[in-house]
C-alpha cells in the first residue's frame, strides 16, 4: 500500500446525485452523515462539485431526461473515480423498470463499481459500502 | 440595469433533487423565475395501469420516499371507494398512526433542511437526531424506515402489539417535548428570525388565487386542511386542531410545520392509547366493478389527490395523481419575485419541495406544436 492510496482511502469525498429517484434513498444517504451514523468519522465528506469528488453516489433509476447530465457529471470527475449505485432503482431500475421514461439502472449509462441494493438501503448499508470502497482503494 | 439569467440546476448544491430554475436577475434582486420540470419523471401513472390493485400500492409508496405513507393511504382510499369496501376500525387507526408518524418525520426533516439552508447546521444535526427516534419507532411498528409497506387497500398488513403501542406513546411524549423546544427556538433565535421574517411574502389573496396548499396556504392565513374539511380514516373520531399562522412569510410557514409536528404527535399518542380491537384487514376482490373515484388526503406538503377509473378487471384503467408540490410551484414563483438572490434557497426550501412527486412530462414537437401525451405514447406503442 503506497502513501497515495493510504491517503485516498482515508478521505473519500462523495458527490450525491439524484437521477430521478423517489427521495427515499436520498434521505437515507443524508441520514448516514447525521449524528447517529456519522459517516464523516471515516473521512467521508459530501461535496457539492463533481470536480472535488472521488466517488459518485447515484440514486434513482436514471430517467431519460437526466441521462446526459449524469454522463457529463461523471466525465467532470477527476481520476481515480468510483461510482456507487445506491438503492434498488439505481442497481436494476426497481419498480420503475420497463417505464417509458427510465433507463433501468445506473450501469446502463456509466460503469458502476459498487452496488448497494435495498428499497431504500439503511444508512448502515451505506457505511458497509463505504468500508468496502475503502478496502478497494487501499488495494485489498 | 440589464437583466441577467442565472441557471440553477439540475445538479446544484442547493438542490437535493434534479430540477432546473432560471432566475432572471437584475442587480441583486430576482425579477422573474422560469421553472423547468421533468427531470425526475418516471412515468408512474402509466406503470399503475400495468399493476394489479394490491401491488399498485407499493408503486404509489415509491412516488415519494418522504411522504410514502400519505401516498399509500390516498391510493388505498381511492381503491376502496371503487371497490365499495370499508376497512375495519383497527386498520383505520393503525393507518392514521403510520400517516401521522410520517408527517412528524417529514416536518423534522424539513426543519433540518431549512436550518441547513440558513447555514445553521447545528440545528440540522439536532433535528435529524430526533428524527431517528421516529424512524426507529416506525421500523419497530412497520418493519421498514422509509417505505413502510404497511398500508394496503382493505386495511394494514401488520398489527401493533400492546408493548409497541406503549413505546409509541413514550416516543410521542419525547417528540412533543422536542417540538416545543424547537418552537421556542424558531421564535427566539436571531439566526432563524432574521433570515425568515418578511422573506418570501405570499399574501392570503395570492395564496387563494394561485391555489397554494398545505403549510404554504396555512402560513398565509388560509384555513385549508383536508384533515378538517373532509376527515378520513380514524381522523373522523378525533378532535383535530388546525394550525394557521397569519405572518404570510417564511417564518410563519416554519411555525406551522413545527406546531403541526406537535399536533401530529398528540394524534398518534391518543390513538396508540386506545386502539380499537378487531381485525386489521378485509379481503379485497381481485376484480373491481366499473366506476371511478376520487380521494383526498393531507400529505405533509399539502393536499394529495388521487383519481381512479376502473373498467372492471384487476387493473385500473387510469390512475391520476396530483401532488402538493406541483400546486405550490406557482406560489413559489410569486414568492421569489423581488427577493434578494441570497434568499432564494431559503424561500425554495420554505415550500418543502418534493420534485420526485411533482414531475410531469410535457411533450413538445420540434415544429413547435404541442402534442397530446396520449397520442404520442400511442405512436410509440406504450
Amino acid at each position: 500500500m503506497g502513501v497515495l492510496s493510504w491517503a485516498r482511502a482515508k478521505s473519500i469525498w462523495v458527490l450525491h446525485f439524484n437521477s430521478g429517484g423517489c427521495n427515499g434513498c436520498d434521505i437515507e444517504a443524508v441520514a448516514a452523515f447525521t449524528p447517529r451514523f456519522d459517516a464523516e468519522r471515516f473521512g467521508v465528506l459530501l461535496v457539492p462539485s463533481p470536480r472535488h469528488a472521488d466517488a459518485l453516489l447515484v440514486t434513482g433509476p436514471v430517467t431519460k431526461q437526466i441521462k446526459d447530465r449524469l454522463i457529463r457529471i461523471y466525465e467532470q470527475m477527476p481520476e481515480p473515480k468510483f461510482v456507487i449505485a445506491f438503492g434498488t432503482c439505481a442497481c436494476t431500475g426497481g419498480v420503475f423498470k420497463g417505464s417509458y421514461s427510465t433507463c433501468g439502472g445506473v450501469d446502463k449509462v456509466i460503469p458502476v463499481d459498487l452496488y448497494i441494493p435495498g428499497c431504500p438501503p439503511k444508512p448502515e448499508a451505506l457505511l458497509n459500502g463505504i468500508a468496502e470502497l475503502m478496502r478497494r482503494v487501499r488495494g485489498g | 440595469m440589464s437583466v441577467i439569467q442565472v441557471p440553477v440546476g439540475p445538479q446544484h448544491p442547493a438542490l437535493k433533487e434534479p430540477e432546473r430554475f432560471i432566475l432572471h436577475v437584475e442587480g441583486e434582486s430576482v425579477v422573474k423565475v422560469d421553472v423547468k420540470i421533468g427531470y425526475a419523471h418516471r412515468g408512474i401513472e402509466k406503470i399503475f395501469e400495468r399493476k394489479m390493485y394490491i401491488p399498485g400500492v407499493f408503486v404509489a409508496e415509491r412516488i415519494c420516499g418522504i411522504c410514502s405513507a400519505a401516498h399509500a393511504v390516498a391510493y388505498s382510499l381511492v381503491v376502496e371507494k371503487v371497490a365499495e369496501v370499508e376497512p375495519p376500525e383497527r386498520a383505520k387507526a393503525i393507518r392514521t398512526i403510520a400517516f401521522e408518524l410520517n408527517r412528524i418525520q417529514s416536518h423534522l426533516l424539513w426543519l433540518g433542511i431549512l436550518a441547513h439552508e440558513l447555514g445553521f447546521d447545528t440545528l440540522f444535526m439536532l433535528t435529524w437526531r430526533d428524527r431517528e427516534l421516529v424512524l426507529s419507532l416506525i421500523e419497530r411498528l412497520f418493519g421498514n424506515r422509509v417505505t413502510y409497506g404497511a398500508v394496503v387497500p382493505g386495511g394494514v398488513r401488520r398489527d401493533i402489539s400492546d408493548a409497541a403501542a406503549k413505546e409509541t406513546v413514550k416516543v410521542c411524549e419525547k417528540i412533543i417535548e422536542r417540538a416545543r423546544e424547537y418552537l421556542d427556538l424558531c421564535l427566539s433565535e436571531k439566526t432563524i428570525v432574521m433570515r425568515t421574517e418578511n422573506i418570501g411574502i405570499l399574501k392570503p389573496h395570492q395564496s387563494i388565487a394561485l391555489c397554494a396548499v398545505g403549510p404554504v396556504a396555512r402560513g398565509s392565513a388560509v384555513r385549508f386542511d383536508v384533515r378538517e374539511d373532509e376527515p378520513y380514516d380514524a381522523l373522523e373520531l378525533l378532535d383535530f386542531q388546525m394550525v394557521v399562522e397569519d405572518g404570510c412569510d417564511t417564518l410563519s410557514r416554519t411555525l406551522v410545520r413545527v406546531k403541526e409536528t406537535e399536533v401530529s404527535a398528540q394524534i398518534v399518542k391518543e390513538l396508540a392509547k386506545k386502539l380499537p380491537a378487531g381485525p386489521i384487514k378485509i379481503r379485497l376482490p381481485m376484480k373491481l366493478p366499473e366506476g371511478e373515484a376520487v380521494s383526498r388526503v393531507e400529505a405533509p406538503r399539502g393536499e394529495l389527490f388521487y383519481y381512479a377509473v376502473s373498467k372492471g378487471g384487476d387493473k385500473p384503467y387510469r390512475m391520476k395523481v396530483r401532488t402538493p408540490t406541483l400546486a405550490n410551484i406557482p406560489a413559489l414563483c410569486e414568492m421569489l419575485k423581488g427577493c434578494h438572490i441570497a434568499d432564494v434557497p431559503v424561500i425554495l426550501a420554505s415550500i418543502d419541495p418534493c420534485f420526485a412527486c411533482m414531475d410531469r412530462v410535457e411533450v413538445v414537437d420540434s415544429s413547435g406544436r404541442r402534442r397530446d401525451l396520449e397520442e404520442m405514447l400511442r405512436r410509440r406503442g406504450v
